[in-house]
């Protein structure tokens, strides 16, 4: 089974990353693009045919580790 | 007075912590590899900066769980002081040891200037020597230094009095409400993005970040006097 986790910064939370793309959007001509927000994506291969147990396990993995929630927020979803 | 300077791979303030303890206040002081579980023979863990395990992921986010972190855990709960400095501020917020979190500077760069930091807070054990509102130039390093936190944990350090250090005239990185650095609730936590202990010698640039280490070699002989008295 893979979990595919994707983790962003919080509406609320400064993002000059994305900010500094959107201009660049804009210098190369595609002024439609209004806000911009980046984040991190990541693939987790895991060793379970569990459904029920990898979300619970994944959930935790987010919460511990892989996002800091104080700033991000994460989702992810469970293939194969 | 026993010291304890962490050493994560990756560190590289190590030897300036280091130094500091050595030259400011000539105390007794260990590296201490980040897989020890036992600090039960210091009184102070300096966790240094630098970039432990790449900073892979997020800053802070793997040594936080590095064996030692239990120890500076224990150490924190036992009163003891725990200093950390930019990436050890880092390490400190993701171990929750301290609220909120340091993200990209505003600038997107990495920032190596000295800085005006003023001192908010003198009754802590890392500031006893300063005047309260008195202006300090310390070097920074960083380009995850911009300090946030919700409104209501704002609120709670303002109203906690744990706001110790903020920048004044410029603020280099965007940090809310101007932190430089913050506490614990009990004030034997804290985390600050500048460096003092690059800043012990005039002809370092300054020598304003010497009294921090001389404020807490006096905060624990005068904790010392009241527990013998």
């Amino acid at each position: 089974m893979k979990a595919i986790v994707y983790v962003t910064i919080k509406a609320n939370v400064l993002d000059p990353q994305g900010n500094a793309v959107r201009e660049a959007l804009h210098a190369l001509g595609f002024g439609e693009v209004g806000r911009v927000r980046i984040g991190k994506f990541m693939e987790l291969e895991l060793n379970t045919d569990d459904r029920a147990q990898a979300e619970a396990r994944v959930r935790e993995m987010c919460e511990k580790l892989l996002a800091n929630t104080v700033i991000e927020d994460y989702r992810f979803e469970l293939e194969g | 007075m026993r010291f304890a300077v962490i050493v994560f791979p990756g560190s590289n303030g190590d030897i300036d912590c280091y130094k500091a303890v050595e030259d400011a206040i000539g105390q007794p002081v260990d590296y201490v590899w980040h897989t020890a579980t036992d600090l039960s023979d210091y009184d102070a863990i300096l966790i240094p900066g630098g970039f432990s395990y790449g900073d892979y992921l997020r800053c802070g986010a793997i040594a936080r769980f590095a064996p030692v972190m239990d120890a500076v855990r224990r150490a924190a709960d036992e009163g003891k002081f725990v200093l950390g400095i930019c990436n050890g501020f880092q390490v400190l917020t993701e171990a929750r040891l301290l609220p909120g979190a340091l993200i990209r500077n505003r600038t997107l760069k990495f920032i190596c200037q000295l800085a005006d930091i003023k001192v908010e807070n003198n009754r802590t054990p890392f500031t006893l020597d300063y005047e309260e509102g008195e202006i300090l130039r310390i070097p920074i390093a960083h380009g995850e230094g911009c300090y946030y936190c919700d409104e209501a944990k704002l609120a709670r350090l303002k109203a906690e009095n744990r706001i110790v250090f903020r920048y004044v005239h410029e603020n280099p990185n965007g940090s809310i409400d101007d932190i430089a650095g913050i506490c614990n609730e009990r004030g034997n936590v804290l985390g600050l993005m500048p460096h003092p202990e690059r800043a012990v010698h005039k002809w370092l640039g300054s020598d304003d970040g010497r009294r921090m280490f001389t404020s807490m070699l006096r905060a624990y002989e005068a904790r010392r006097r009241e527990v013998t008295v």
